[in-house]
Formats: structure tokens, C-alpha cells, sequence
């Protein structure tokens, strides 16, 4: 399954480190002589720890932002989250994640058949490279995009002599946004890939199918699930983003203003009510994508036995 | 004539089983040209930009009291989530792995949360419940404990963010351990203890590893959690990418180049370390 | 029986085509363009003829699956042609040589019903729908797994996984059925009835057929012609008894069936064997004298009774009881003989271990030696054909 050693060309994140590694696993309570021996006391202790910790870092603040949107009123947070200025940046970032996901998805998909099928000089070096995303701060990567992009810039330059503006403007919060997703749809379509093998191709080749029916008919519903779940990681990832989407939008109310740095507008604004508002639908949103990911997840498991 | 059927023949020699669509070629030309220009090219533009200048110059950049700071305060909150984490992650992984007990399955879901929530809402939970308005925070405000705007409460968000990163790196390692080599050991004579540290430990070490290595390069470059979490006061709670931020806003972009590469450097070494890591573990396995 | 001919739609001439393999070869680069890499075919040359059943055998590693997947395209040969119902087909892709391919593992799409599988190969041509149904329909009842449609491949047994792999390969009506280990996978039970069908279903479709094994009694017992392959090359192409009989490389003689390695001298036409220098007899073939290595199967080895006719004196040394036979070791001056008697000869009973005996060699093939009985030895231990 998601085993990051046995995995050639995982990357160096070996990435899936996401989601429970075996779901539909028999419970524990197995025959291991850790747990054993009646070891009654420090069992319950260490289970209290990490209840309590858990419920300390994870539960309580989202029950507190639940009661932040309550206390703040419904119809309040409802009114703020219907203003011009909230629906505009709900949209925006809508937007930009549909197109993160679509050039990702094509990109990821091609990037995987490369690292999992083909052997060339330099495979480590794209291999190390499609991660850096992942460990690079967004504020670094929305940074160099205004290097790049800005008006001294090296593609800077030439997008303004066309007329063109990327950054504080929709295509540099898009790059930015591409950037920061870019290893996630790769990272699981890899393994799935090299599980499945190339036998199955060869069998459709074999049947008559050409290269394109054997890429729509075959390869893609071997890898659909785990295509599924890395499409889920960048759209989670991609309405979320505010550091890099933040610092070359220059967050415009009402035009280059996301949903994220309308959240961090309205907290800085004291418009508590409208930051919680908001809060709660990403956080919805993203709770629904995992959930969504859960369920891919298990097909993936299913397919990998 | 003679050319078109050398071309086929070519055709049908490059692409042994995966015909037309196969063309090896430019899918990889594709997908080198992609990163190329989504992440080689912005990096080599920042890199010529920051060192263009003269390395004096981005070392002044970096040396300077208020970057300097923000980057011994990122690695400061960084290395502390990391201890933290490496011990509560551990643990976490190996209660949920060997131990049957109510909401098991609810925790298992829900720690993949962190990873999907947008940071700035992170930031915002953690202030609505730890923030001076609120009990939770009055209370700690009497005993002289301040969460929120102080270093506690970076701590804090760096340590909700990462917590997937070790207990899912270790999780499957602990599953898929030979329970017969602790039996081993206990046969052998060795106490509960004893059959820890010297069996499950070494096994899982890699793991904890990879997972303290994805915390760290995730807690260094944290900003929406942190940025509301603890504010942008420079010289006290200003981390390195609010500080970049923070240059970039008030229009001094050059002040940035500095934190910025060291930002990037670290990425890199993080990157290796992790290849490494995950060589060993991939030794081990074998 | 059903009329399987119709059904298939196989025995029309302009279908049912011959293959021609010449001059191939094929070489596997090594990791990161260090060494020579593995040359996996070794200008391999042979023709399987219209309509008939052949089995490329060798040890694992020799090459004959690449052959295999070379002539269906999968791979391509670094040289050499193929050619198929007096074709050129070398630059042709997979996908238009209109062959039938059973993988060893099978490769079901796994994301598709036992239907749709099968149905596969007829969609891709755009066959009409209602003739699919029928297709899909007329294979099912031949591999006996009706109402097995809307199966996935995970919840069949290796054996109906198999006959879906042969169903969804013969749907489109193949010119040529290739197989690679059809049987591997299968325990030994299923393996032979499947064998068995297999040659059953050639009987009555004709089509012609290659498939791999590395099992010599499944060549031996359902092709019409064996290729013999070792190391890339072909050493030998024949029929069954051909190549039991006369094998022509010691290769052959030693990898077909069990058969005794015996270092041996010839000197002034008579043959003296082991370290010993046992005088053997008047040599039948004398074109060869020096050191050469003679090839005995058990089964040629014969006790000499009456004293006229002379014998080889041996001791024996153990005796096993196998059923239908005795299997005697012999000790001929220093080395170590296998012998196999029927039990219906009779005359094994009471022998002891021990006993002196009087044997001769009814049949032989003596090898030249080209680089010493040693190098020999050793190769052939390597290849595990001698203990």
C-alpha cells in the first residue's frame, strides 16, 4: 500500500503520508506482546494523552469557532457573507482553484507517467524538484513570482510591454496558486501507477486498442482513485492558500481579494462576525474534501491489494 | 517513401506497448518544461536576483537585527513544535495502531484535518479560543501565561498544522511490524522496556524522522497561522515569512532577498535530508 | 461438440496465418548505460507454419518470452524481421497486428466485469453492439462461465481468470494466439486440464499458436513442434520426438527429459568413460574423438544378462521403488549413473545395493567437449540440469 520505502520514485516526500494506512484493517487488539500483558494502567494512560491532546489541539478550537459564528449571531454572519465584498472573494477563489485543479491534473498526470514509466539522466533531479513546493514557505513562492513576473522582472517585462498585468492581478495569484498544488496530484498517481504495472496496457495494445484508447480505456480508470484523491489535496489545498495568493495579489478589496485574505481583512478589521462566517464555510468546505478523500481512499486500498 | 516508413519504423521502436500516445519524448519534454517554468524558473530568477547584487550586500540582508531575529525566532518555534511532536505524534501513532478504545476511529478521520483546513482559519480558531476575549485566555492571562501575540501560541499553531506529518509517517511503519521479533525478544528475555527500545524503536526511527523532517520544513515556512496567530510585531513575534511579508508590503523587496534564500536553502537541505531518510528506510525494508 | 470452427470464426484462409521469425535479436541495456547489458534474444530464427501449435522452451531467463512479445510487438527487435501470413510486420504497432496475447499474469482490467473484458478488444473496433453481446456471448459458453458477466476479475479463482485472459484474446478473432506461461500461475491440477483444453481447443479452431513454458512435458504433451530456446538462441526446432530423441545441442539433451552427463574419451573408435576410463564399446558415431561428452538417458541404460554380449560391470548402489518403475544408481568405475527400469522387467526384485552388474547403453549422443568436461560441468550445474 502507501509504503513510502518501497516506492522508487515517491520523491523525497514520499507524499501520501496523508489518510489512515489501512483502512477496513481488522482492529487492533492483536496478539502483541507490547499490549498483551495486562497492561490495564499505562494502556488507559496513554490513551487519556492522547484524548486529551487531541481534544486540546484539534476539537477545541474548532468547537470554539462553532460558538464564535453562534455567539456572533446567524444572521449577522449570514449578511456578512452576503456582502459584495465576501461573495466577490468566495468567487475569485473558486475560480482560481478550478484552474489550479484542471492545469494540475493535466500536468500531475503526465509528470506521473514520466517518473513512474521512463528512465532518463535527471529523473532524481525532477523527482527532488516536484516536492519543493511542499517544503518551500508560500510567502517564498509568491515572492518569486514577483521577482519574475514583476515589473524589472524577466517574464515581467514582456507581459507589460503586451499589456499584460500578473502580478496584483488574477494570473500571478493563478501561478502562485498552480505552484503550491503542484506536487500533490504526481505524488499520488505515482504509486498507484507503478502498482498497477504496464501489463494491462500492453493487453489493451494487444486487443486492438491504439495509444489514446488505451489511455482513456485502461490507464485512467486504474489510476482514477488516487487521481481523485490527489484532485481533492490540491482543491483543499487551493482554497486555502493565503501566503503566496496573499503577497502578489496585494489583496484589492473587491478585486484581487480571496477568501482566505478576506478572513484575514475582516480579522484585522475587528469584523469578527464576517471572519467566522467565512472561517466556518472553508472549513466545511474542507472538512467535506476529506471526507470526499476518505471514501477515495478506500478505493485506492482496494485496488493496490 | 523511404523516410515515411523509417519513420514508422522509429514510431514503433520508441514506443513498445504504449504506442502513440507513448511518445516518451514529449511527455517528458512536457513535463520537464512544466516544472521548468512553474518551479525551476522562479527559483533561478530569485537566486540571481538575491546574489546579483553582490554577497556582501545579501549578507547585510540577512544580518540585519529584525531578519536576523525572525529567522532565529522561525527556528527557535520550529525546532520546539518538532520535540513536541515527535513525541505526541509517536505516541499518537502507536495508541491508534495497538490500542482499541471509543473515538479511535473519530481521531484517526479528523488528524488529517489540520492539513486540509486553510491556515488563516487555523489561526483564526486558535485566537477565538486561546485570545484574550476568551475564558480559556483570561484565565491563562491571570496566571501570567500569554498564548496569543507570544511565542506559546506559535508554538501552538506550528504544532496543529504538522500534526498529520509524524503520526502518518510512523502509523503504517508500526502496522506493518513483525510482531513476532517482539515475541522474539521477549523470549529472549527482554522486558517491555527493553523490547521497545531496542526493537520498535530502530524500526520506527526513519519514520519519526521523515515526519519530524515534514514538520520542520512546513513550520518554517508557516505563515497564515502564525500571522494571526501572532501578529507582526517585529523583534518579538515576527517570524521569517511574516517578515518577508512584511519587507514585500511596505515596498522593499530587496530587504526580503536575504531571509528569502535561506528560506530556500533550508528547503533544499530538508529535501535531501528526506531523500535520505527515506533511502534508509527503504534499506531496511529490504 | 459445438462447432467451435464457426463459433471463432478461425479456419478461413485468409485469417489463419504463419509466422516467420529471422534473425532477431534484442539486447536489454544495462542499468544507467553501464555494462553490455543482457542480450535477451540472440538472432533467433524459426517459422511457426499456418494452423499449427508450437511451444517456444527454455529455462527462465532464456529469452523465449521476449520472443514471444516481439512478435506481438510489445517489444522490438534491435534486428532482424518477422513476418506473419508472408507479411512484413517488424513496423507495424501492437495494436494493428491483430494478434491474441495471454499474458502470464493475465492482466485483467481490473476495473472491468468478466463482460466488458472480453468485450474490450471488439469495442476498440467499433464493432456493433448487438454483434458484441453475441460475441461476448458465444465465448462465455466456451469458456463455461456463464452468469459469470458482471464479475470483477478479483472474485474469480486462477483458473477462470485464465480462461477470461484466453476468452478476451480469441474475441477479436486473431490471426495468431500467442501465449506467455498461460499455465504458470495455476497449480498443477488446473494446469493440466487447462493444458489439456488448450489443445482440444487448437484441434478443433486451427489457429496458430505459440506459447512459453519452461515446462518441457507441457510442451511435450500439446505441441505439434517444440523451439528449443537457451540464452536467446534457438537450439533446436523439432517435434516432440525429435527433440527427445535426437536433440542436437547437449543443451536439449539435458534440459528435455533426465539424462546422464558423462565425461568421456574417444580413442581408436572406442568410447571410455569416467575417470576410470571404462571401456564403453564400438562407437556407433565416430565422427568425433577426443574428449567429448557422452548424453545417456536412464531410460536408455539396459542390464546385460547372458554373458555373450558384452556389458559395462558397474555396482549398484541404491534402489528406489517409484510405482511404475525402479530408479537405480549405478556406480561405473567412480561415477554416479541413473538408471530407470520399468517394473514389468521384472528382474529388479531382490537386488541389493551393492550388487555387481552388467549394463549397456542402447542409445547415446556424444558432444564435443569445447571447453572441458569442467567447463561444462559447471555450466550445466549453474543452469541446475545436474546436481
Amino acid at each position: 500500500m502507501r509504503d513510502p520505502g518501497r516506492d522508487v520514485c515517491g520523491g523525497a516526500f514520499a507524499f501520501p503520508v496523508l489518510g489512515d494506512p489501512a483502512p477496513g484493517a481488522p482492529a487492533p487488539g492483536g496478539r502483541a506482546f507490547l499490549r498483551s500483558r495486562g497492561s490495564g494502567g499505562a494502556e488507559k494512560f496513554l490513551i487519556g494523552i492522547v484524548l486529551v491532546w487531541f481534544a486540546v489541539l484539534v476539537l477545541f478550537p474548532l468547537g470554539a469557532m462553532v460558538r464564535g459564528v453562534i455567539d456572533a449571531g446567524f444572521a449577522e454572519s449570514l449578511r456578512s457573507l452576503a456582502s459584495p465584498i465576501a461573495q466577490h472573494a468566495f468567487w475569485l477563489t473558486l475560480g482560481i482553484t478550478v484552474i489550479s485543479v484542471v492545469v494540475n491534473t493535466f500536468f500531475g498526470v503526465i509528470l506521473a507517467l514520466v517518473l513512474a514509466r521512463q528512465k532518463f539522466a535527471g529523473k532524481l533531479l525532477l523527482n527532488g524538484v516536484v516536492d519543493l513546493p511542499f517544503s518551500l514557505s508560500p510567502v517564498v513562492a509568491g515572492f518569486m513570482f514577483i521577482i519574475l513576473f514583476g515589473p524589472n522582472g524577466w517574464l515581467g517585462k514582456w507581459f507589460e510591454a503586451g499589456g499584460i498585468r500578473v502580478i496584483f492581478a488574477l494570473p500571478g495569484m493563478i501561478l502562485a496558486t498552480i505552484f503550491v498544488t503542484v506536487p500533490f496530484v504526481t505524488r499520488e498517481v505515482v504509486p498507484v501507477l507503478q502498482e498497477s504495472g504496464t501489463e494491462q496496457e500492453d493487453a489493451a495494445r494487444t486487443l486492438g486498442a491504439n495509444g489514446w484508447q488505451t489511455f482513456w480505456r485502461i490507464t485512467i480508470p486504474s489510476i482514477r482513485w488516487g487521481l481523485g484523491y490527489g484532485v481533492c489535496l490540491t482543491a483543499a489545498r487551493a482554497l486555502g492558500e493565503f501566503g503566496a495568493v496573499l503577497i502578489v495579489s496585494g489583496s484589492v478589496i473587491g478585486r484581487t481579494q480571496t477568501a482566505t485574505s478576506y478572513i484575514h481583512q475582516e480579522f484585522v478589521d475587528f469584523h469578527y462576525a464576517g471572519a467566522y462566517a467565512a472561517s466556518l464555510v472553508l472549513a466545511v468546505a474542507s472538512f467535506l474534501m476529506l471526507v470526499a478523500m476518505e471514501l477515495m481512499r478506500k478505493r485506492v486500498a482496494d485496488r493496490m491489494e | 517513401m523511404a523516410i515515411w516508413k523509417a519513420r514508422r519504423a522509429w514510431k514503433a521502436r520508441s514506443t513498445p506497448g504504449y504506442g502513440d500516445l507513448g511518445r516518451p519524448l514529449l511527455l517528458r519534454a512536457m513535463a520537464a518544461g512544466y516544472i521548468g517554468f512553474i518551479i525551476a524558473l522562479p527559483i533561478v530568477a530569485l537566486s540571481v536576483r538575491a546574489f546579483g547584487g553582490g554577497l556582501g550586500k545579501l549578507w547585510a540582508n540577512v544580518v540585519r537585527p529584525d531578519a536576523l531575529y525572525s529567522l532565529e525566532l522561525t527556528l527557535a518555534m520550529a525546532f520546539a513544535m518538532v520535540i513536541v511532536n515527535v513525541a505526541m505524534g509517536t505516541l499518537m501513532a502507536w495508541v491508534l495502531v495497538r490500542y482499541k478504545f471509543p473515538g479511535r476511529s473519530l481521531v484517526n478521520a479528523l488528524i488529517d484535518l489540520p492539513f486540509a483546513i486553510p491556515t488563516v482559519v487555523t489561526g483564526l480558531m486558535l485566537v477565538i479560543l486561546y485570545g484574550p476575549q476568551s475564558a480559556v485566555g483570561r484565565f491563562m492571562a491571570a496566571g501570567g501565561v500569554e498564548v496569543i501575540y507570544a511565542k506559546p501560541g506559535i508554538v501552538l499553531a506550528l504544532l496543529f498544522v504538522t500534526l498529520p506529518f509524524v503520526v502518518r509517517s510512523v502509523q503504517p511503519v508500526l502496522m506493518g511490524l513483525d510482531k513476532e521479533m517482539e515475541e522474539a525478544a521477549a523470549t529472549l528475555g527482554a522486558n517491555r522496556w527493553v523490547v521497545f527500545r531496542k526493537v520498535v524503536v530502530p524500526s520506527i526511527l526513519p519514520a519519526v524522522l521523515t515526519g519530524a523532517a515534514l514538520s520542520f520544513s512546513r513550520a518554517i515556512g508557516e505563515f497564515g497561522s502564525v500571522v494571526i496567530v501572532a501578529g507582526n510585531i517585529p523583534m518579538r513575534t515576527q517570524v521569517a515569512a511574516v517578515f518577508i511579508y512584511g519587507e514585500v508590503e511596505s515596498d522593499n523587496p530587496q530587504g526580503a532577498l536575504g531571509v528569502s534564500i535561506v528560506l530556500l536553502a533550508l528547503s533544499f537541505l530538508v529535501l535531501i535530508a528526506l531523500y535520505l531518510l527515506q533511502r534508509v528506510g527503504r534499506n531496511q525494508d529490504a | 461438440m459445438t462447432p467451435l470452427g464457426s463459433i471463432l470464426g478461425f479456419g478461413t484462409e485468409t485469417l489463419d496465418m504463419g509466422i516467420i521469425v529471422r534473425n532477431v535479436s534484442k539486447r536489454f541495456p544495462g542499468e544507467k548505460g553501464k555494462g553490455e547489458g543482457l542480450l535477451a534474444v540472440d538472432n533467433a530464427s524459426f517459422e511457426v507454419p499456418r494452423g499449427h501449435l508450437v511451444a517456444l522452451l527454455g529455462p527462465s531467463g532464456s529469452g523465449k518470452s521476449t520472443i514471444l512479445r516481439i512478435i506481438a510487438g510489445l517489444e522490438a527487435p534491435d534486428s532482424g524481421e518477422v513476418m506473419m501470413g508472408g507479411k512484413l510486420v517488424s513496423g507495424r504497432p501492437v495494436h494493428q497486428r491483430g494478434v491474441g496475447f495471454v499474458f502470464q499474469h493475465y492482466a485483467l482490467f481490473k476495473h472491468a466485469t468478466v463482460e466488458r473484458n472480453i468485450s474490450f478488444g471488439l469495442e476498440v473496433r467499433k464493432w456493433p453492439r448487438r454483434e458484441i453481446m453475441q460475441r461476448v456471448d458465444e465465448l462465455l459458453e466456451l469458456i463455461q462461465l456463464k452468469g459469470y458477466e458482471d464479475r470483477y476479475p478479483s472474485q474469480l479463482s486462477g483458473g477462470q481468470r485464465q480462461r477470461v485472459a484466453l476468452a478476451r484474446a480469441l474475441a477479436p478473432r486473431p490471426s495468431v494466439l500467442l501465449l506467455d506461461e498461460p499455465f504458470g500461475a495455476l497449480d498443477a491440477k488446473v494446469r493440466r486440464n487447462l493444458a489439456v483444453q488448450l489443445r482440444a481447443l487448437h484441434k478443433e479452431v486451427h489457429t496458430t499458436t505459440v506459447f512459453v513454458t519452461h515446462d518441457q512435458e507441457e510442451a511435450i504433451e500439446i505441441a505439434d513442434e517444440i523451439v528449443v530456446i537457451n540464452r536467446g538462441r534457438v537450439e533446436q526446432v523439432g517435434t516432440a520426438a525429435e527433440v527427445y530423441d535426437r536433440p542436437a545441442t547437449k543443451f536439449v539433451a539435458s534440459f528435455i527429459g533426465n539424462v546422464n552427463v558423462i565425461e568421456a574419451t574417444v580413442e581408436n573408435g572406442t568410447l571410455f568413460i569416467g575417470p576410470g576410463r571404462l571401456p564403453v564399446g564400438e562407437l556407433v558415431d565416430t565422427s568425433r574423438s577426443g574428449e567429448v561428452v557422452a548424453l545417456v538417458r536412464p531410460e536408455d541404460i539396459e542390464l546385460v544378462e547372458d554373458d555373450a554380449t558384452p556389458g559395462i560391470e558397474c555396482t549398484l548402489r541404491e534402489i528406489r521403488y517409484r510405482g511404475d518403475r525402479y530408479e537405480q544408481e549405478l556406480d561405473l568405475a567412480g561415477l554416479a549413473v541413473h538408471m530407470v527400469e520399468d517394473k514389468t522387467r521384472g528382474q529388479t526384485s531382490g537386488r541389493r545395493p551393492g550388487d555387481r552388474l552388467r549394463v549397456r547403453f542402447t542409445r547415446y549422443s556424444l558432444f564435443e567437449a569445447e571447453s572441458g568436461h569442467a567447463a561444462l560441468r559447471r555450466q550445466l550445474e549453474s543452469l541446475g540440469y545436474i546436481e
